[in-house]
């Protein structure tokens, strides 16, 4: 198919929605948002007051605003006025609000957040000027919130898949892989590898060959990727067929884990739309480059997540690593070149081919170019999952998007990275969000939780929480990781008890040390990091619980159940429950 | 005991799947779909269809920590311990709940109503923390919300 045509297409449905006649009233329906607050008892309801009253109304269900604490938001294109935002809105709430709106013209003052569009109407605040929307600079969420997630026209009217019309008509492959080079886009997954580097790897190699995208997010404190793919499926598929392009291969997976039905539904979802549409499957966009994607379930594991992992899950295997090199651009998923991508990277690409490199570049820092997408949560007043230029110091965030830290308590201490990141100190409020500049501060920007934690929990009741999460998580292929984790575990517990001795400290550090030399992955080798790092800043917390003085009292209140690890390989940890 | 699920009950479930590309991971998540846990005969059949081994399959189903091989309760209650939850008071959750379901870890309870599993994340932090049941997500939970959503499950 032409992408004109389905672009005219687009625009013509599109405009009919926004032309005001029938009330469009969009719903954020994400995991946090949306679903996990009973959204779809708001669309039932919805749907009975339009039948009920013979009223017409188009219903969109939409993705994240970024602003989770509002959750649910909901927003109405009616009659040239501009969007008008209510956030807090549930089942019971919904129907008075809209109803009073599109019968009454009258602008219900509860739950109002504000309204958004070129004229604001007197006497409602500016929707932009909500700190949790004004501080965001929005690239890869550009769509989130503002188009239905199940269509793909939505989309297209809102120029998507120009940037891979683009691509394919009017760039080569290795003109494809040189602009996302200059962008300067560094992999979102953690590593911070440069993504058009990690292209070139095996743009040359000949035959099948697979993009795959790694969506299995098991770091608590991060819901950013299952977050894109709820929101906005099709940028992500988007990006996945120029990657496809510009690397020259044939098949894509989006891996995400079982259960997660938000993501998967929506994804699936997507990839049948564009198959329908000539954007999936042979001859895309007459361009005479054919790539087909599907999705790839995983259980429950978190170590799935790392590369060589994942490729062996793929294959339907245990989702152990395994040894490199080889690696896997020359020998990946069933021993085919491979190229591994976070959600979050593959959602920068179509935007870097659409507006150019340099334009890409102008965003964010000299070392780390375009936006974080970061998660806020734990003891912060407004939790969400902001979009922010990269460069943007970590007080911000917390300050400004986070709007501190709730009942007048103070700021302890920051997670960062995932489980296997680092804690910071109070002191890390002028790190400015970045890979090298975080990295530099000890800690990882990884895959963008933040989790934040004041002043009512020790630094070794929240160590020990990490600990026992990476201690689970193990997959148990090497027994550094394996033994060393459990070992760990053991020590912090004990010393969580009151009962830890200064030894204890160095003991730790050579296991860790063990850990970091003897293991396949990164699971094993950073194991030891949530430990080191808090007692780079929180020593003292360590020391008095020693002496059975827990500092706030959390590691005596908080008793954690440890559960019974069920792999077969698995080491329990024998501690005093 | 009378084998519920046949042989070509279970390959006519796999022969259907829902994923395009076949693995042995991909069957042994459709028949868990299908069916609430793994019968014993489904790890013979997965490994006929695939051309493995069985224990190739015992392999991959006893890794992944999702997979059971009995009968799931009628319930499925499952409390988020990730470090989030963890500050915001999910060990509390973790004690009403064993407390009343007269548990000492995660598992079954004895009349077989409640499966109760600890999970690392589940997903929505803002919200924490969390518990979900039947798959269903509740956020913000506190020890009095969840005492009622437990004495609620008959």
């Amino acid at each position: 198919m032409n992408y004109e045509i389905i672009k005219s297409d687009s625009d013509k449905k599109w405009a009919e929605l926004t032309n005001g006649s029938i009330p469009w009233i969009r719903i954020s329906d994400a995991m946090c948002c949306g679903s996990s607050l009973g959204s779809d008892e708001i669309i039932d309801n919805l749907k009975k007051y339009s039948a009920e009253n013979k009223i017409q109304i188009n219903i969109s269900r939409v993705g994240c605003h970024g602003i989770c604490y509002a959750g649910t938001i909901i927003d109405v294109l009616f009659n040239g006025n501009p969007r008008i935002f209510w956030g807090y809105i549930n089942p019971k709430n919904v129907i008075k609000t809209i109803n009073s709106y599109i019968q009454n013209g009258e602008i219900l003052k509860d739950n109002l957040l504000g309204s958004y569009g070129d004229e604001l109407i007197k006497g409602v605040p500016d929707f932009s000027e909500l700190p949790g929307i004004k501080y965001q600079k929005r690239i890869a969420l550009k769509n989130s919130g503002n188009i239905a997630f199940d269509d793909i026209f939505q989309y297209i009217a809102n120029d998507g898949f120009s940037g891979l019309n683009k691509a394919l008509h009017s760039m080569k492959s290795d003109e494809v892989i040189s602009e996302v080079k200059n962008s300067g886009l560094r992999g979102r997954g953690g590593a911070a590898f440069p993504t058009g580097v990690k292209w070139s790897f095996m743009a040359n190699s000949k035959g099948k060959k697979y993009i795959l995208c790694n969506c299995e997010e098991g770091d608590p404190g991060a819901f950013n990727d299952k977050g894109i793919l709820e929101s906005d499926p099709f940028t992500l598929i988007e990006g996945m067929i120029i990657a496809g392009y510009a690397t020259g291969s044939t098949n894509g997976f989006v891996f995400i884990r079982h259960g997660h039905e938000g993501p998967i539904v929506r994804t699936e979802q997507a990839i049948k739309q564009a198959y329908n549409n000539g954007l999936l499957g042979e001859n895309i966009l007459e361009s005479g480059f054919s790539f087909d994607i599907e999705v790839s379930l995983t259980g429950d594991s978190y170590v799935a997540g790392e590369e060589t992992a994942l490729m062996e899950s793929i294959e339907g295997k245990s989702s152990k690593p395994r040894s490199r090199p080889p690696f896997p651009a020359a020998y990946g998923v069933w021993g085919k070149p491979s190229t591994i991508n976070n959600v979050k990277s593959l959602s920068y690409v179509a935007e870097i081919i659409r507006n150019g490199s340099d334009w890409f570049k102008s965003t964010g820092t000299e070392s780390s170019s375009g936006t974080a997408i970061v998660c806020l949560s734990g003891n912060i007043v407004n939790p969400g999952m902001y979009e922010v230029e990269m460069g943007v110091s970590l007080g911000d965030v917390i300050e400004k998007l986070g709007g501190g830290i709730p009942d007048g308590r103070k700021l302890k201490m920051l997670q960062t990275g995932g489980p296997l990141g680092g804690v910071l100190g109070s002191d890390s409020l002028k790190v400015k969000i970045d890979f090298d500049e975080m990295a530099k501060a000890g800690a990882i920007l990884g895959s963008g939780g933040i989790i934040v934690v004041d002043d009512r929990t020790c630094a070794v009741d929240l160590t020990k929480s990490l600990v026992a999460f990476c201690q689970y998580e193990s997959c148990g292929k090497c027994f550094p990781c394996r033994l060393g984790m459990t070992h760990l575990l053991e020590i912090v517990e004990k010393i969580s008890r009151g009962e830890g001795q200064i030894e204890d400290l160095s003991l730790m550090n050579k296991i860790g040390k063990n850990m970091q030399a003897g293991s396949l992955c990164g699971h094993g080798q950073l194991g030891y990091n949530p430990i080191s790092s808090a007692l780079k800043h929180f020593q003292n917390d360590f020391e008095k619980c020693m002496s059975g003085d827990c500092p706030t009292g959390s590691c005596k209140e908080r008793k954690i159940v440890f559960p019974i690890n069920t792999r077969p390989n698995a080491w329990q940890v024998k501690v005093g429950m | 005991m009378l084998e519920k699920y046949t042989d070509d009950y279970i390959l006519n479930i796999i022969e259907n799947q829902h994923c395009k590309t076949h693995t042995m991971l991909s069957s042994l998540l459709t028949v868990q779909d299908d069916i609430g846990y793994l019968p014993k005969n489904s790890i013979n059949v997965v490994a006929d269809f695939m051309n493995v081994s069985t224990n190739d399959v015992w392999g991959v189903a006893s890794f992944y920590l999702n997979f059971r091989f009995d009968p799931p309760g009628k319930y499925n209650v499952e409390i988020c311990w990730g470090p989030t939850c963890h500050i915001g008071g999910a060990s509390e959750l973790q004690q009403i709940a064993l407390e009343k379901l007269n548990l000492v870890n995660q598992g079954d309870t004895e009349d077989g109503k409640v499966s109760l599993k600890f999970n690392t994340c589940l997903g929505a932090c803002p919200q924490a923390p969390l518990i979900s049941v039947n798959h269903k997500l509740h956020g913000k939970m506190d020890v009095k919300k969840f005492s009622k959503i437990l004495d609620k499950l008959n």
